[in-house]
């Protein structure tokens, strides 16, 4: 069984900007080894010679006309701020 | 017949008779959900007043004898994942709680043109993560054959309203199998087209490379209505394809005499559940009895689906769910020390469990040291699994199989094992990872009485053979005229 430990957990929440109390941690740590333990599965196959599929669609980059079109709509935007003044986002103070 | 019992094509000949009008029809599907929806559960919202007034925006076409297209009128529900300018968009998080879009999707876009009624956005499991809809922040929906069971997810809200004649059609997104499953167990239709045949833009991502709209309807005409309605080009989604468009009702026909349908011998697996196996192989030899030729055929990486998935899914999410983050919508965690603690905060008590474990497992994923045994394996194994696809249809046509292993099963039975969950998947992922269309359509009961859905599956862009097999089955059964009794 593949273990993954709670000093792991810690890492990978900080990482996403998530926290957790000690017994979430315990949790995860445990409901994590076990689906890791499941897609270990996978290495049975030898992927050696096999290109990834990252996209299944045969595109590739897909470009627009370098053209100016009216999308300041900042104000509707606004709206839905949990926090905003003087047509900015208001967040916690950032710079000392 | 009551009106809200019917399908859309049948209302719309009604309505350009003039026999009927489509407010009249609107309240009929709200007086079906005053009767049922504290059971049910469906909708998170009802959009009752832009209903009506969308309704006589039809009906007064109607009237005045204009050309008017196939879903004018026409009461649909739609999955609050998606977009819809002005309306709650809460993708069933307690972090959109209170996200009024400021834009509407392109299939909602479409959809108006079509002069469809809004009659309200659906319950889903948050973010479209979850295989039940029981991870919803806001309710939990029950499927409405048996209200001790689940209607499946994640767009178990809209495909249970359509079981239930709370909606004529509904619109769902489908990552790893969220129309198909919730379709199958709720006994509708339910399809999800070639990876790049609908817009994405204003679908709120889960996994980019996966997630894709489609519908749920009563019948097989009324898919090919709402496909008609909702496919096409859209240079706002830079994985949209360019390619002419088609008229899906061109491949309603009954008649399937020699068409070639495989049977993946891997699908009916250990745990397929008995009625499920029967009804399906019931269903094959109804098809076979329409003059196709039925052959078995291999898909081997099947079993290697689910852990691909769960895989890439997770870790497109991980990198998709950054956006919520308090700044600029959506719920805002008070109390934050900083910047970083107010991300945190915002974060931690805005999602929901499920959609924590799967942003934790993507991130762990795609961590440093991580990457190649785990994200980079995952798309190598999705090769072969797409390669599977590729063989199978050099000798089929399209591919037939059951959609879940199992019947709708009980709310709470499989919340504490997550990893039971995700194997609800086991049917559907396939089809997805290898970016192919597919529908779930009802092919009878278990003893119990629940549904049992019929998976076809199609190569890429040939929605048209799966219609007309499924038209075909549809025609020679007529089991979608079962209703469920609530």
């Amino acid at each position: 069984m593949a273990t993954i430990t709670t000093e792991e957990v810690k890492h990978v929440a900080a990482l996403a900007r998530l926290e957790f109390n000690e017994e979430d941690i315990q949790q995860f740590a445990h409901q994590l080894a076990r689906i890791i333990d499941y897609i270990g599965k996978l290495n049975e196959l030898d992927t050696a010679d096999v290109p990834p599929t990252s996209h299944v669609l045969p595109i590739r980059n897909i470009v627009k006309a370098d053209a100016a079109k009216p999308t300041n709509r900042r104000d509707d935007f606004l709206e839905g701020a949990p926090s905003a003044q003087e047509g900015y986002f208001e967040v916690p103070k950032v710079i000392e | 017949m009551p009106l809200h019992e019917l399908a859309a094509h049948e209302l719309h000949e009604k309505l350009k008779a003039r026999e009927i009008t489509s407010v009249e029809l609107t309240q009929s599907v709200y007086d079906r959900i005053s009767a049922v929806e504290r059971r049910v559960q469906g909708y998170i919202t009802l959009t009752k007043d832009i209903a009506f007034e969308q309704a006589e925006v039809a009906d007064a076409g109607f009237e005045r004898g204009d050309e008017m297209q196939p879903l004018a009128g026409i009461p649909i529900a739609v999955k609050d994942v998606i977009c819809t300018k002005d309306v709650l968009t809460t993708c069933g998080s307690k972090i959109l709680h209170n996200f009024i879009s400021p834009y509407d999707a392109t299939v909602m876009t479409k959809i108006r043109h079509q002069g469809f009624v809004m009659i309200g956005k659906t319950n889903m499991d948050e973010f479209a993560m979850g295989s039940s809809t029981e991870n919803s922040a806001f309710k939990i929906t029950r499927n409405p054959w048996n209200l001790d069971t689940i209607p499946g997810g994640s767009s178990g809200g809209s495909a249970a309203v359509v079981a239930a004649d709370a909606a004529i059609c509904a619109l769902g997104s489908d990552t790893g199998g969220s129309i198909r499953q919730p379709a199958a167990l709720c006994g509708v239709v339910g399809m999800k087209p070639t990876y790049g045949r609908v817009s994405r833009y204003g679908l709120v991502a889960f996994a980019s490379s996966l997630d894709q709209i489609g519908p749920f309807s009563k019948d097989v005409t009324d898919c090919a209505l709402m496909l008609n309605a909702i496919c096409g080009h859209d240079p706002m989604d830079s994985t949209s394809v360019n390619r002419p468009d088609t008229d899906f009702t061109q491949n309603l026909v009954n008649g399937i005499s020699g068409i070639k349908i495989g049977i993946p011998k891997e699908y009916f697996i250990e745990g397929l559940d008995a009625d499920v196996e029967a009804r399906v192989r019931d269903a094959i030899e109804v098809l076979r009895g329409c003059g196709a030729i039925i052959k078995e055929i291999s898909l081997p990486h099947t079993e290697y689906a689910i852990a691909t998935y769960y895989i890439i899914a997770p870790a497109e999410a991980s990198a998709n769910l950054a956006r919520y983050d308090g700044v600029r919508f959506g719920f805002r965690a008070s109390n934050a020390e900083n910047l970083i603690d107010m991300y945190r905060k915002t974060r931690s008590q805005g999602f929901g469990e499920e959609v924590k474990r799967r942003i934790m497992l993507g991130t762990y994923a795609l961590s440093s040291g991580y990457y190649d045994a785990y994200y980079l394996k995952a798309q190598k194994v999705r090769t072969l699994i797409k390669s599977d696809f590729d063989s199978a249809f050099e000798t089929v046509d399209v591919i037939a199989a059951p959609t879940s292993p199992t019947p709708a099963f009980k709310v709470g039975e499989r919340t504490d094992d997550p990893l039971q969950m995700y194997l609800s998947d086991i049917l559907t992922t396939p089809a997805s990872l290898a970016g192919i269309p597919a529908i779930s359509m009802p092919c009878g009961l278990t003893h119990s009485g629940l549904p049992v859905g019929l998976q076809i599956i199609a190569p890429a862009f040939e929605e048209n053979k799966i219609l007309r097999v499924a038209y075909t089955y549809e025609q020679h059964t007529g089991r979608h005229q079962k209703k469920p009794n609530l």
